[in-house]
């Protein structure tokens, strides 16, 4: 069992969600079994073997640094849940 | 006549020489949705009102004498994952709930621009997540040639339509498969072009480094002309490739003589259907009677893709999905603080599959396991993507079957995230080495489409899309219709 029950609720804490005594046993489970079928990977020796993380040959990718007209303010927080004197609001933080 | 069974080139051509108008075909297709989507529920929302005006239109600039081109006045639809401004857009999740966008994604742009009928936006698995459609946060999406089976996903809604007649054409997304696979259950053609060949500016982000929309069409030759109009730079998506955009549709010529098409062995494993690899190895057989010269490949690496991907996908996609969080958009579950209002929001938007892939794709990032697990999914990335730059030194295509099953029934699959995954074998490897592939009709088993999946060099849709011509203009299977009970 790669994956304990702890470790589920580290990891959902991480992710932000909260989750039931029944969701975290079958994810508990179904993780496991996934992960399990992931070790097959290991079977591949991948010393030496570069990563790719995209496949295109590009890197930085830049536009000249001129202003343009951008989303108005009003059109972007037309779909906030909850919006203040023209900013996203949210529950109080500090 | 049947308007809504026709082709976009057949009925633009209709539209071109005023035979039929932009209006009377879309309500023809209108009509048709009235009709069918209640069985097949393809479309999460109509646009019935715009997509009359948008013809009105086009009917319009004809009128005046212009000539807008040849899907001016086509009537089309959209998965529910690209952004319509003005459209609710919801990636089929209560999370983005009645979101409705402040701009058009660039695909959407440049159909409107090519004078497009939008009829509207089509069901999916929850965030393009799934193989089925069932993990649509709304209902699943049925199966034209059988309704108690899955149409196939994530763009379920979007081949469900075009089967059915309920759109002409229609755009999907595909990160391990979402187009293939179910262009493959639904008997239509699917592509998913080389990534970095369409802009996927306004494409609500799934795993960033593999998705990539294309087009779902009922022949080769609409595939061409959608492609092309979809495709090509856009300083908004700085992964959209600034290479030139060929006249595909103008270098559709039937002929494959001398064409070198690789058979991969490992494409034909274990759980593949006996009589889904009879047809597909007739398919390859009619390739050859057509001048291809077929030989058996290996691509050795293929078996680890399918774990290497649910790696890399969750992954992308737990960063990609952090920003539903009840700030700028969508549902806002109310918590006794910001914390509390995250996990609320989230727990109460995400639907059981997308929960599970954030789960895994944070545990893969997670300190402590990010080398054994993420780093060495990229490793072996790596691995598969000089399989096939080897496979293409010797061979033009490979040709494959699109998925070792036909459709299978609903319910099926629902329970076992494991065998839901299977279900992509086939097409999974393409999109982590970023090449094209389609899937084009090539036969049936047990009455239910099979597809035969080509692949091709990155941007290299040309030769891809001639193969795919050839076999159509000397097959009939993409004529053929379910039978809906309707006339």
């Amino acid at each position: 069992m790669p994956i304990t029950t702890a470790e589920v609720e580290h990891v959902a804490l991480l992710a932000r969600l909260k989750l039931s005594p029944g969701e975290k046993a079958a994810y508990t489970e179904q993780l496991n079994a996934i992960l399990e079928y992931m070790d097959k990977l290991n079977a591949l020796d991948t010393r030496d073997v570069e990563p790719t993380a995209h496949v295109l040959p590009l890197h930085n990718v830049f536009r000249d640094d001129v202003a343009r007209p951008g989303l108005p303010r009003d059109r972007a927080l037309a779909g906030a849940p909850e919006a203040s004197e023209g900013q996203f609001k949210v529950p109080r933080v500090v | 006549m049947d308007l809504h069974y026709l082709t976009a080139h057949e009925l633009g051509g209709l539209l071109q020489h005023r035979e039929v108008s932009a209006v009377e075909a879309t309500e023809a297709l209108i009509d048709r949705i009235e009709a069918l989507d209640g069985r097949v529920q393809a479309y999460l929302t109509r646009t019935a009102e715009q997509a009359l005006e948008q013809a009105r239109a086009v009917d319009a600039a004809r009128a005046r004498g212009e000539e807008p081109g040849p899907l001016a006045g086509v009537p089309m639809a959209l998965k529910d994952n690209l952004c319509t401004e003005g459209v609710r857009t919801t990636c089929a999740s209560r999370i983005l709930g009645d979101w409705v966008p402040p701009y058009d994604a660039a695909v959407v742009r440049r159909l409107k621009a090519a004078g497009a009928v939008i009829l509207g936006k089509l069901n999916m698995d929850e965030f393009a997540m799934g193989s089925s459609t069932e993990n649509s946060g709304f209902f699943p999406t049925r199966n034209p040639w059988d309704l108690e089976r899955v149409p196939g996903g994530s763009s379920g809604g979007s081949v469900a339509a075009v089967a059915a007649g309920e759109a002409v054409y229609a755009l999907g997304s595909d990160t391990g498969g979402s187009i293939r696979q179910p262009a493959s259950f639904c008997g239509v053609v699917g592509l998913k072009p080389t990534y970095g060949r369409v802009s996927r500016y306004g494409l609500v982000a799934f795993a960033s480094s593999l998705d990539q929309i294309g087009p779902i069409t009922r022949d080769v030759t609409d595939c061409a002309l959608v492609l092309g109009a979809i495709a090509g730079h856009d300083p908004f998506d700085s992964t959209a490739a600034d290479l030139p955009v060929p006249d595909y549709r103008a270098a559709l010529k039937p002929g494959i003589k001398g064409l070198k098409v690789g058979v991969p062995r490992e494409y034909f494993g274990a759980g593949m259907e006996p009589e889904v690899e009879a047809v597909i190895r007739r398919a390859i057989a009619k390739l050859e009677e057509l001048g291809a010269i077929c030989e058996e490949t290996s691509l050795p690496h293929t078996e680890y893709a399918l774990p290497a991907y649910y790696l890399v996908a969750p992954a992308e996609a737990s960063s990609n999905l952090a920003r539903y969080d009840g700030v700028g958009f969508g549902l806002r579950v109310p918590g006794r603080d910001i914390i509390e209002m995250y996990m609320n929001t989230r727990s109460q938007g995400f639907g059981p599959e997308v929960k599970r892939r954030i789960m895994l794709g944070t545990y893969a990032l997670s300190s402590g396991y990010y080398d054994a697990y993420y780093l060495k999914a990229l490793q072996v990335r790596t691995l598969i993507r000089r399989d096939f730059e080897t496979a293409f030194t010797k061979y033009d295509l490979l040709a494959t079957p699109t998925s070792p099953t036909v459709a299978f029934r609903l319910g099926e699959r629902a329970g076992d995230p494991l065998a839901m995954y299977l279900s992509d074998l086939c097409t999974i490897p393409i999109n982590m080495a970023g090449l094209p592939a389609l899937s084009l009709p090539c036969g049936f088993s047990q009455g239910l489409p099979v597809g035969l999946q080509l692949i091709g060099k990155a941007f290299d849709e040309v030769t891809l899309l001639q193969a795919a011509y050839t076999f159509e203009q000397s097959t009939t299977y993409h004529r053929r219709r379910p039978e809906l009970g309707v006339a």
